[in-house]
This record gives structure tokens, sequence and C-alpha cells, in this order.
């Protein structure tokens, strides 16, 4: 059981939910960019909700099914197609044995992401079987995926009924209500951090009411936005500590970074804000020239919005169990 | 003076001051071992860094485990409080010592010329000050395994590279301010390179995959 890669894309990497437990040692999570529709497509097909898929940036890959089998995309759309057939994201379908998967145009987004029935049968590092591109380990060979590059499904693990030799596959769709909110100008909730409060007070505007482009300089460690400059009431020279995916950084010159799943795992850069969780899914899919705005919310909104964000998650969890008895 | 702020609505950061010095390093060094033998229900990871600690933690099972907290917040930082408050002082163990070979030959040596023109030293003279003390591990951070290590003498800072290199090469001793690091892997850096040892820092596979771990001395020795 296995895909081949007929053509890499330019970035296709192995991802989960993350590396935990090793950030003391400089060892950062890594995982999906993009954890909601990651988590979602593993619900849909009845997988470990940490299991492996693939990340693909556009030009996304050409993958070939060498067996049968069921897959789901989601994130964002590159207008994907099963043999020429259109595909729908946050639905499962069925390859047929040799079934090309092409992804045709960028239709939104920038993160897609593939899960297959069962998962892919990637070996852990530490844990997890997400790609940590700095130090090459990880994932797939610790890289991006390479034309020729063969990856198997783990045999055991597939929930759907097998009739004859064929999978069969429900005609189901995740509810739009669990799917992010995509837009190309997101306004993300985030919490204040360390250094909020030393903001002068027109910057603190600024942080709240205006928007930021997101700049050409962006990829998997950081997003570095373009707009107003942000200032501190006083310069202060800190000494490194942990930093966070979602962190919003203050660089010398003003202008903000937010950090990624690829970023450090500390740093000495003034830490004004962090973004919810909820909320990165919304800025992983954005790219150069898409804007952002914040909305300031509490610590006990945004522990609330988590509670009440895992209960609309468990109807979905129960539903896609039901679908595949 | 004691500071808890969040670091995103799953962890917060306790933040003992903000300075270098080897006796609040000894604290959250302290804290956190303390805590990873005593956790909570929803703990997740900690990460020591030079005078402050951050504690990683999952919301739902916090909310679930502290119902006497308003949030997982309040929870997660009474209970560090307490911790930091009743924790049998820890006898400080002896730091571990750690003897790292560095090679200042002028291969690898990539910016020793400039550290000594700008300090007025001759290279060998920066040799002699480097490796005259012993340095502490205050953190680990930036890459897998790379140790921030200070304090050096003031007589051979300096500053961080204004473009960084887009590789330095694996192994390489690099200054940067007062504090000094060895690069685990190749990777893009902005630290002045003195040296390189052949020491492996990093090794994935190994059962503790890090050579260094905060707390710990290190001494470097030149190979000739």
């Amino acid at each position: 059981m296995s895909v081949l890669i007929n053509n890499p894309g330019i970035l296709t990497t192995v991802q989960d939910a993350g590396r935990f437990g090793f950030r003391r040692f400089g060892i950062n999570p890594n995982g999906a960019m993009d954890k909601t529709a990651a988590n979602l497509l593993n619900i849909l097909l009845g997988n470990d909700e940490a299991e492996a898929v693939l990340e693909m940036h556009f030009p996304a890959p050409e993958i070939v099914f060498a067996e049968d089998t069921v897959f789901a995309l989601g994130g964002a759309d590159f207008s994907a197609k099963l043999n020429g057939e259109h595909l729908e994201n946050w639905k499962p379908y069925r390859a047929e044995k040799e079934s090309v998967l092409k992804f045709t145009g960028k239709n939104f987004g920038n993160r897609a992401y593939l899960s297959v029935t069962g998962g892919f049968a990637v070996e852990k590092w530490l844990g997890s079987t997400s790609t940590n591109l700095t130090a090459n380990i990880g994932g797939f060979s610790g890289r991006k995926l390479k034309k020729n590059d063969r990856l198997l499904f783990k045999v055991q693990g597939s929930r759907f009924k097998v009739s004859g030799s064929k999978f069969e596959v429900p005609n189901i769709k995740i509810s739009a209500s669990l799917i992010p909110f995509y837009s190309r100008f997101p306004t993300v909730r985030v919490v204040a951090g360390a250094e909020f409060e030393s903001l002068t007070a027109l910057s603190e505007q600024t942080l709240r009411q205006e928007t930021f482009i997101v700049s050409q300089n962006s990829d998997r460690m950081g997003f570095r936005l373009d707009g107003e400059p942000l200032f501190l009431i006083e310069t202060k020279e800190l000494v490194s500590s942990a930093v966070n995916f979602g962190t919003i950084q203050i660089l010398p010159d003003g202008q903000l970074i937010i950090l990624m799943a690829d970023a450090q795992t500390s740093g000495g850069y003034p830490r004004i804000a962090h973004i919810i969780e909820i909320d990165l899914p919304l800025v992983a899919q954005l790219g150069a020239n898409d804007r952002i705005a914040f909305q300031l919310i509490s610590i006990e909104e945004a522990e609330n919005i988590t509670l009440e964000r895992e209960k609309n998650l468990n109807f979905l969890r129960v539903g896609c169990k039901f679908s595949q008895i | 003076m004691l500071k808890t702020f969040p670091l995103g609505e799953s962890a917060l950061t306790i933040e003992f001051s903000n300075e270098i010095s080897p006796e609040t390093n000894d604290k959250v060094i302290n804290l956190a071992n303390y805590l990873e033998n005593n956790n909570f229900p929803g703990y997740i990871e900690i990460v020591p860094a030079y005078s402050s600690l951050t504690i990683f933690y999952d919301v739902l099972t916090v909310r679930k485990n502290f119902p006497d907290f308003s949030t997982a917040f309040e929870g997660v930082k009474n209970f560090a409080e307490n911790a930091l408050r009743n924790y049998p002082r820890i006898q400080k163990e002896k730091s571990r010592v750690i003897n790292i070979q560095v090679s200042f030959d002028k291969e690898n040596a990539l910016d020793l010329e400039f550290v000594a023109a700008i300090n007025h030293l001759k290279p060998s003279e920066v040799i002699e000050i480097f490796i005259a003390q012993t340095y502490r591990v205050y953190m680990l951070g930036f890459l897998p395994g790379f140790a921030y290590l200070g304090e050096i003498d003031w007589r051979i800072a300096a500053p961080r590279k204004s473009a960084p290199r887009l590789r330095v090469p694996k192994g390489s001793v690099g200054i940067a301010g007062r504090q000094t690091g060895i690069y685990p892997l190749a990777s893009p850096g902005g630290w002045q390179i003195i040296g390189k040892t052949n020491v492996e820092l990093f090794t994935p596979n190994a059962e503790s995959p890090t050579f260094l771990q905060a707390g710990d001395t290190v001494k470097f020795y030149s190979e000739n």
C-alpha cells in the first residue's frame, strides 16, 4: 500500500500534530501549519487524530495511488483532480489503483493537506512524524518529498468497510461550521503578551485598529508583516526566553513577525501578543500581500473558545464513527 | 520580582528577572527539575531559559482538574507559585563539568581575526582569554542542542555579524556579545566564529539527543 510522488511540488512534507516535550533541548514541535485541517481530515477518515498527513504548497505535487485507498483533502483549495475529475475539500474519496491526483490551480489558501485512511507509515522521531527541516530529521527521511519517493500506508487501521475488494465511501462532508472561516483578510484573536503593556498608546491603537500586510518574507518559520511600525515606551534589551507558535514579536525596526510552526524555541524580541490556537489556521493559509488584523481578547475568553471548540469537535467525532460502521 | 504572563492560551512564563546571572538561572533550573517530577494533569512541557521558566499545558485537562480557578492560566500559575514556595530546597547538584576540544586553526576560526582586531588583541590572546575560564550552560534553544554559554570575558566580547552567514559549519564555536555557543548543525547564523569542535552536540537517535544540558559547566581547550 503506497503512493508514488510523480512530481514533488515546491514544498511537500510529512507533518502531524507536533513533537512535544523537547523544546527545552532546542527541538521545536514543527507539525502542520493548519492543525485544524489536518485534525479534521483525520477525524473524517477515522484515523488517530495526530496521524501523519502531507502538507502541500503550490505548485503542489502529482501523486499516484499505487493501490485502492480512501483519502481526503482540506485546508487550501488547489483545484484538486483525481483522474481529471474535480474533487471537493473535506470529503472522503476512493482512489482506485493507479489513479492520479493533481492540483491544477491555486483557488484559495497556501497549504493543502492530504490524509489517507489508516495513515502513512512513517517512522516517529521523539514521538512524532513531523519533518524537522532544520535538523533534517523526522517525517520522510527528514526532508521535503522528491520525485519518485514512495510513501507507504499503514496496512491496518482503515475503518472503511470493504465490499469485495473495494472500499465503500459514505457520502459525507465535514460541516461548514467546523471548518475555519478562511479569508484573505482575517481578523484573528490574540491575547496580550508580556510586553503588550509597554506599547506606546499610539502603538496599542495601531495594533488594535490597523491591518498589516503579509510580506514575501514568510514561511513555515515565521510571517513578516508590513505596516505601521510599533514602538515600546522604552526600548528594553530582553534576555532570551521561550516563544510559541502564534507569538507576535516586534523587530528592531518596529515591524511585526508572527512565529509559525517551525519557529525557534526561544527568542529575545518583545512579545506583544499571541494568536489563539484556533485562529492559527487562518494565518497559516495566508500568502504574500494578504492582510491581517488583530482583536484582543482575555485569557478567559480564549480558554472558553477552546472548550467550545472541543464540544463541537466531539459531535464530528461521534458522527464520523457512525458513518463508518 | 516574579512576573507571570501568558505565552498564548496554553502556556505561561514565570519571569524571575530580566538579567543574566548564575543565581537566577539556578532558581530556574531548580524549579524546572522539580516540576518535571511533580507536575499536574494537563502538563505538557517546560522550557527553562536564562531567567524565566515557561510551562506548556493542555487547557481542557487543566480546566477539568483545577475547578477552583476561573481559568487554566490561574490554576497553573497557582500550582507553580506553590511549587516555588513549598518545594524542598534542593541541594544544589554538583554541576557536570564537560571538556570540549576546539581547533582554532585559521580555516575553522572564520572571525577570530575580526574579534581580535576590534578588541585590540592578537588572535592568540583571544584564544588564551577564551580558554582560561569555565562557562555555564544557561539554556538550550535556537537549534536542537544549541547551548547558550556565558559569560565570556568582556575583553573578547564581539557584536553579532551585521549580515548573518548563510551557512555556519557544524561544530563552529561562536561569540555574540558576552555569550558563546556551539552550532550543533550547519545553519545560517550571525555569531562571530572563533573555532570549531568535533564533539557531537546533537545525536538524533540517542536516548538523550543533546550533549549539553542547562546547568552544565563547559571548559574549552585547544587541540594544540
